[in-house]
């Protein structure tokens, strides 16, 4: 895409979020085919068992489990406090950091552990181009 | 090969100091350092300078531009909070290596009232920060302290009397920034800036420097162990790969790595060690490395702070500078700051804070992304 085009439908917020033309948006991560180790970022190399061109595709589940979080009060200017941020283990493989939304800023209301599902919004900013994007967030499962 | 010896350590009062540059703060240290050797910059054969925020500025030759422009080789080190254990560990090192028998140590940083630190991450597209959760160190370190807290019921008040206990600690300390107590009720009821991280549970961002003079043995003997510190065991490690670690950084792998070669190097234990300067850069932080230098046991170090095990005067006393939470943490100095700590215990010049009949105490900094660097030192 041109850098001044804006694009048809949103952009992926991070690489490793997926938009098909036609389907749901979903996470993908990398897969060593060797050790079996997940990584989100493009690679060719597994930097735990070190062997290099075994990498697959890997779609990620959309749902998981909260595995630890902290409740953001402070953070950089023009950035809306309180939220939650939170480390996610999906079912199936693979630690996704996000924001946990529809549920009380409050440490009584989260517990560590609960099951969550992630869900594709709109982003509320665009970039200086006034392209869209599509980001992910967690909420409490259903 | 032969051993190491600290001859001369010390640091600056660590503060604010907008009127001076990086380097004038890193040759304050350096003479001071040179002084308490009783040598000068004409002794030193090379030079091992760490600042992180000026990585690209020569600081080790500005310190050189201030003191004494000698020809000696300068090493610049930055390796994120263990840049001044990195830069001592170079120095270290050399001596090691038999190239050198006296080399100096700074470690430096101006960091004024810079705010929140941590990435932005949002090099392309958007920005990340409060939409893909948070990548500002508070959060970080207070998403670390709750695994703790998710394996072993770490609560927010325990993880708080860290902050309370380096305060109080702080107060005999006339180096550190801040010496003021800070009951449990104030600690806990400070601003909030990420759960269970309250305001004073967050290291200060302070200006600082601290430098050490390494020599070899035969040097140390020729010049006199009297006030000598032995380096028992330097040890630098990075991040394993675990799981979670490129998502959520493992602070504990890499730590307890180190830790397990520095006991071995040394020979000693986590019962023989009578001081600890570890990196409090959060108060959850400080909880995490109890277990992970073995002070304790897994799942012990709540217990390890309730009964005062870490407090001065309770059996392996933690932060008695003040640590990182009151005396301050400007980035490149803090490693070696830990190491002067220690040294001025173990050569019984601590004054009211001096921890009794000190032999052995450890160091430890953790720089995320990570890198861990643990000193062992002795009293000669």
């Amino acid at each position: 895409m041109a850098d001044d085009a804006v694009a048809s439908g949103p952009l992926p917020v991070v690489p490793y979020l997926k938009i098909p033309a036609d389907g749901a948006p979903y996470l993908e991560a990398r897969q060593c085919s060797g050790c079996g180790k997940i990584f989100l970022d493009e690679r060719d190399t597994c930097s735990h068992c070190g062997k290099s061109g075994l990498m697959q595709p890997k779609k990620l589940s959309n749902t998981g489990s909260l595995y630890v979080y902290s409740i953001v009060h402070r953070s950089f200017p023009g950035v809306a406090v309180p939220y939650v941020s939170a480390i996610v283990d999906l079912d199936g493989g693979g630690t996704v950091k996000g924001n946990l939304i529809n549920i009380d800023p409050d440490p009584e209301k989260i517990r560590m552990g609960m099951p969550v599902e992630v869900i594709y919004r709109n982003a509320p900013t665009k970039d200086a181009d006034g392209n869209e994007y599509l980001t992910y967030y967690f909420q409490p499962a259903a | 090969m032969s051993d190491v010896f600290v001859l001369g350590i010390d640091m600056i009062k660590f503060g604010r100091y907008p009127e001076k540059n990086v380097r004038q703060l890193g040759a304050e240290a350096a003479q001071l350092a040179l002084a308490d050797a009783n040598l000068t910059i004409h002794d030193m054969e090379a030079l091992y300078s760490g600042n992180l925020m000026q990585a690209g500025a020569m600081v080790g030759q500005g310190i050189l531009q201030e003191i004494g422009q000698t020809g000696i080789p300068v090493t610049n080190s930055a390796n994120a909070c263990a840049t001044g254990a990195t830069a001592f560990r170079e120095g270290w090192t050399a001596i090691k290596a038999g190239l050198y028998d006296l080399v100096l140590v700074v470690g430096c940083e101006q960091l004024g009232k810079m705010g929140l630190l941590g990435g932005g991450g949002g090099r392309k597209g958007i920005p990340k920060e409060g939409l893909l959760g948070s990548q500002t160190m508070p959060a970080v370190f207070a998403e670390a302290g709750q695994e703790h807290a998710r394996k072993y019921g770490t609560t927010f008040e325990q993880f708080a009397k860290v902050s309370v206990k380096n305060h109080q600690h702080s107060v005999e300390n006339p180096k550190s920034m801040y010496r003021k107590e800070t009951p449990l009720e104030m600690v806990m009821g400070a601003e909030m800036i990420a759960y269970p991280n309250t305001k004073l549970m967050c290291s200060v961002n302070v200006d600082g420097a601290a430098a050490a003079v390494l020599a070899s043995e035969k040097k140390a003997r020729e010049l006199g162990m009297g006030r000598a510190v032995r380096v028992k065991a330097s040890v630098l490690t990075s991040d394993p790969f675990t799981d979670r670690d490129l998502v959520m950084p493992d602070v504990n792998t890499c730590t307890r790595l180190a830790a397990k070669q520095a006991y071995e190097t040394a020979g000693v234990g986590p019962e023989d060690i009578d001081l600890v300067e570890l990196h409090d850069c959060f108060a959850t932080a400080e909880i995490l490395h109890y277990e992970n230098l073995g002070l304790c046991g897994d799942g012990e170090a709540g217990k390890l702070i309730d009964e005062g095990i870490t407090w001065h005067g309770g059996r392996t006393p933690v932060n008695v500078s003040g640590g990182l939470l009151s005396k301050g943490h400007p980035l490149g100095a803090t490693g070696v700051a830990n190491i002067y700590e220690v040294s001025t215990h173990l050569r019984g010049e601590a004054g009211a804070r001096q921890v009794e009949g000190a032999r052995v105490g450890l160091t430890h900094v953790i720089g995320l992304g990570s890198a861990c660097g643990i000193h062992i030192l002795e009293k000669v």
